[in-house]
């Protein structure tokens, strides 16, 4: 039984904040920090957004373009590490938002930045299993880093929603494996408003170990090479790292290019893959063949083999913004500004 | 505002469910109990109506004096949209600069937080207005 994308809608939050900024309050070198982590600029919620409001703006999106009846989902799934609240669903929020409630089960996943990815291969098992119809799969963040720390420069805010199911595939995903291990590489413990990070252990053992072994487990299994693929889109924690693993596995730069958001919107976790697959979506022909490898610190990896179908040429894309869209409209802040939406400056507690 | 209050309202305020009068068709918002201009006729027709979320700005006023809860956002622009159902609601419109604000500007309603009941409370979500810009 085939299993794919029914639909999907992505949503990126205007403001924008570049590397040099940053690094002229904290006396780091910005333009070498730019040249490095291959990051141009990245984006900045508002005061009055989170990953409820990401999420909600996403999976709207994603409806608008669909014509599957909200009553229809089964299941809805919101993966970030960045969730609102420690208790209480950012699942259920979002249900209600695109009137898919109450006939639904719903949860919040969290697996670092690989958490919508998880999300995508949960419906996918209840769609294929036929426990439901159709299931909807969430990435989206708002990412921290401490002031100052190399993760500021990147740490960003944004999300993608997939529609999962049986029927009217605009995309169907051949295959997904996984590739998981404990690599305490990143974290952010109970109650801490910023994560650690082990530095330069987040890249060989962590983020290349994994993606890689994932990749080449999938190709191994689809009897596959990148020439296969029209298009790749990899975990880019940075602008650096996914093309550097692309290479490593054999794909060339014209493969990665259309998923790679992140030089230009910094890392959004949760959203990073789904954002960079949204990307590719946006400009997809029929036939065309799509490998992406998601990565989450902690760690683990999941790879997708996905075939764009005929039906993408009816799908009704127009009906909401682009990714590119997203990405040019923008505002640059200063960092006092940042600091201040970010909510780093220490307030006087608001009265009620 | 209780948490009990302000959920009772998620529709109203997630989704802009107002009512449509089954005697005169008029929609209001939010969402009433009867008809103030057919009254009794309209006792038991009062449907749930779903408003399209467009509109265009009727009249505004940019804040500078902002309560403690918008302190991040001044100066920010409060303003009575008309939705193309016909019927006024008065919310925050976001993501536009305040010199770029005018009568009649078209925009379309999105989910914002509106207010947070301190550090530990609950978030309250509701609706905003972005401008259209295409």
């Amino acid at each position: 039984m085939d299993v794919g994308i029914v639909s999907y809608g992505a949503y990126i939050p205007r403001y924008r904040i570049t590397p040099q900024e940053i690094g002229r309050v904290w006396g780091t070198d910005g333009e070498a920090m730019s040249r490095n982590l291959f990051i141009i600029s990245k984006s900045v919620p508002s005061p009055d957004e989170d990953v409820v409001t990401i999420a909600v703006e996403a999976a709207r999106n994603m409806m608008k373009r669909s014509t599957v009846d909200p009553a229809e989902i089964g299941s809805l799934y919101v993966g970030s590490e960045s969730h609102p609240y420690a208790v209480k669903p950012t699942g259920t929020i979002v249900a209600e938002a695109i009137e898919a409630a109450p006939d639904l089960t719903a949860a919040d996943f969290e697996f670092a930045c690989k958490a919508g990815t998880a999300a995508i291969q949960c419906c996918m098992g209840m769609v294929g299993s036929g426990m439901i119809k159709y299931g909807v799969a969430i990435g989206a963040d708002t990412s921290q880093g401490a002031p100052g720390d190399a993760l500021e420069f990147s740490a960003s805010a944004g999300g993608a929603a997939y529609l999962i199911g049986r029927d009217k595939l605009i995309a169907k995903i051949n295959k997904t494996c996984s590739y998981t291990t404990d690599t305490p590489d990143f974290w952010r413990r109970e109650g801490a408003h910023y994560p650690s990070h082990g530095g330069r252990f987040t890249g060989e053992p962590a983020y290349f170990k994994h993606v890689t072994s994932a990749a080449k487990k999938l190709m191994e299994e689809m009897g596959t090479t990148p020439g296969d693929y029209d298009f790749a889109v990899f975990h880019q924690p940075n602008g650096k790292f996914p093309v550097r693993v692309a290479k490593q596995l054999g794909f060339t730069e014209e493969q990665i290019n259309a998923g790679l958001l992140t030089p230009f919107i910094g890392n959004t976790y949760s959203g990073a893959v789904p954002l960079g697959l949204a990307s590719v979506l946006d400009i997809a022909k029929p036939d065309q063949r799509i490998f992406v490898v998601a990565y989450g610190s902690g760690a683990g990896s999941d790879a997708f083999d996905i075939t764009v179908t005929p039906a993408i040429r009816k799908f009704r894309k127009e009906a909401a913004p682009s990714v590119r869209d997203l990405v040019e409209n923008k505002k640059f802040l200063d960092y006092a500004s940042y600091a201040k939406v970010r909510g780093k400056i220490r307030m006087k507690e608001a009265s009620q | 505002m209780t948490v009990a209050r302000f959920w009772r309202e998620n529709s109203s305020r997630y989704n802009l469910v107002g009512v449509k009068c089954g005697n005169c068709g008029k929609v209001f918002f939010p969402p009433r109990t009867i008809c103030p201009e057919c009254r009794r006729l309209s006792i038991g027709k009062m449907e749930p109506y779903k408003l399209r979320g467009e509109g265009e700005v009727f009249t505004f006023s940019i804040v500078h004096d902002a309560p403690s809860q918008l302190e991040l956002q001044k100066p920010y622009i409060m303003a009575i949209i008309e939705m193309t159902e016909g019927v006024r609601i008065t919310a925050q419109i976001i993501d536009c600069d305040p010199a770029e604000v005018h009568i009649g500007m078209k925009v379309r309603a999105t989910m914002r937080k509106i207010r947070e009941e301190g550090a530990s409370g609950i978030i309250h979500y509701g609706y905003k207005f972005i401008p259209v810009t295409k």
